[in-house]
C-alpha cells in the first residue's frame, strides 16, 4: 500500500466521481452534515446508526456490514471513495472497516469534506438513487484491530502510540473540546505510550503531509522503532483510525493496529496501570 | 462504542442541560462584513499552539469548546485563504464569549 494506492485529491474526484465503479460515500462525525450539502453521487454511511451494533458495544458484524454495502449500491468491485468532516477522523474510522471487511478498492479523499469547502468547491443536496447488491464481505481482518487484553500485554514491549491532544494525553481533558468533558473513568494514558497527536500528520486544511514529514514525525521525532508492532489508540478509535490510516496504507508499516476500545475503554478498566502527566 | 466523538450539528451546541460549574466554556460567532459566515470552521489550540479540536461553523456562524481553566487560542478557517487567531481564557462555571471578525 503506498499514497497512490490509498489516496485520491479533489480533481481526480472531479474528474472520477462519474465512472462506472466509483462509487462517493460520506462519513461524518457530525451525522447532519451530508444532508445539508455533499459532493455529487455520494451516499451516506452515517458512523453511529450505520457502524455501531445496536446493543452491544461493538461495531457491526460481517452481516450487518454486508447489509449495509448492498443497501448503499456498493458493489464488491467498486472503488469506493470516503471523505468526511473533521479532517477525515470518520473518513478513516470507515476506511478502517471497509479494510477490516477485505474491501479491495477503498481510497481517501484527500482533505476530505474540510478541503472541499475552503476550495469552495460544489456541494448539492440531491440524493443519489443506487440499485441495490449483495455485497460479500471477508471475516474480520483481526491484524489490524487490537483489543485491551493485549493493549494491556503490550505496555512497555510494543510501540503504543496515543493520537490525541496533549491535554487529553496529560489528562487536563477527558475528550475532545468541542464536546463536554465527561466519558471515561479516569484521565491520562497508557504507560510507556507516546503521544503523537493525529493533528501533527494532517495540514491546516486535513490534507496529509508529505511521506518525508510522516516518517520524520514518527520515527525521528517521536522515536516509534518500526521494527516493533505498534498499537494506536484515541478516546474512541476514530482519530486513531487515521493515524492507523498514516502508518499503515501512506508509510507501509503491516504491523499496525487501531485499538477501537481506547480510552473510553481503558480509561474505565479496573486495575489497569494508568500515568498522568505530559509526555516524556 | 460511546456516543463519543459525535460533533454537534454545525458546530453549535446548546449549553441547556450542561452543568457549566464544571465546564470551561468558550463560545462565539464569526463575522464577515457584517454577516455571519457559515462556512468554515474554528479550531482551539493549546497554549503550545497545539491541536485540540475542531468544529464547523453552524448556520448562524457559532462555534463552542468545553476546554480547561487558562488560556487558548481559537482560530477560524475559511474559504478564500483565511486563517485568523484569536486568544482567550476560559474558566469553570463561566462561558468566555468570543466573536471574530474575518
Amino acid at each position: 500500500m503506498s499514497r497512490s494506492d490509498a489516496l485520491v485529491d479533489a480533481d481526480w474526484v472531479e474528474t472520477h466521481r462519474s465512472d462506472p465503479g466509483v462509487v462517493l460515500v460520506e462519513v461524518d462525525e457530525d451525522t447532519s452534515a451530508y444532508d445539508k450539502g455533499h459532493i455529487t453521487g455520494a451516499v451516506k454511511i452515517d458512523w453511529k446508526k450505520d457502524l455501531q451494533d445496536p446493543v452491544r458495544r461493538d461495531f457491526v458484524d460481517k452481516t450487518g456490514f454486508e447489509a449495509l454495502l448492498s443497501a448503499r449500491g456498493i458493489s464488491n468491485d467498486d472503488t469506493v471513495v470516503l471523505y468526511g468532516g473533521n479532517n477525515n477522523w470518520f473518513a478513516a474510522y470507515a476506511y478502517w472497516y471497509f479494510k477490516l471487511y477485505g474491501h479491495q478498492s477503498v481510497k481517501l479523499l484527500d482533505g476530505g469534506r474540510k478541503k472541499w469547502e475552503l476550495d469552495s468547491r460544489e456541494l448539492v443536496e440531491d440524493v443519489p438513487q443506487r440499485s441495490r447488491t449483495s455485497y460479500v464481505a471477508r471475516g474480520p481482518d483481526t491484524s489490524i484491530r487490537a483489543f485491551r487484553d493485549e493493549v494491556v500485554a503490550a505496555i512497555g514491549k510494543q510501540n503504543l502510540i496515543d493520537v490525541r491532544s496533549p491535554d487529553e494525553f496529560s489528562g487536563k481533558l477527558l475528550a475532545p473540546a468541542h464536546l463536554p468533558q465527561e466519558s471515561a473513568q479516569r484521565p491520562g494514558h497508557i504507560p510507556t505510550a507516546k503521544n503523537v497527536p493525529w493533528a501533527k500528520a494532517a495540514n491546516d486544511d486535513g490534507t496529509f503531509k508529505s511521506d518525508d514529514a510522516l516518517q520524520a514525525l514518527y520515527a525521528d521525532g517521536a522515536g516509534v522503532d518500526f521494527g516493533r508492532d505498534t498499537i494506536a489508540y484515541c478516546r474512541i478509535g476514530e482519530r486513531s483510525a487515521h493515524t492507523w490510516f498514516v502508518l499503515h496504507e501512506l508509510l507501509g508499516q503491516d504491523n499496525v493496529k487501531n485499538y477501537d476500545g481506547s480510552w473510553t475503554e481503558y480509561g474505565s478498566l479496573v486495575g489497569v496501570p494508568i500515568e498522568l502527566g505530559e509526555a516524556k | 462504542m460511546t456516543d463519543g466523538c459525535g460533533a454537534p450539528a454545525g458546530g453549535a451546541t446548546s449549553l441547556a442541560g450542561i452543568d457549566i460549574d464544571s465546564q470551561a466554556v468558550v463560545q462565539g460567532q464569526v463575522v464577515r462584513n457584517g454577516s455571519t459566515v457559515s462556512t468554515g470552521y474554528a479550531r482551539l489550540l493549546n497554549d503550545n499552539g497545539d491541536f485540540v479540536a475542531e468544529v464547523p461553523l453552524s448556520d448562524a456562524g457559532g462555534f463552542t469548546f468545553f476546554a480547561a481553566p487558562g488560556n487558548w487560542t481559537v482560530r477560524v478557517l475559511a474559504p478564500g485563504g483565511v486563517n485568523v487567531d484569536r486568544p482567550v481564557s476560559a474558566g469553570y462555571g463561566r462561558v468566555a464569549k468570543l466573536d471574530i471578525v474575518i
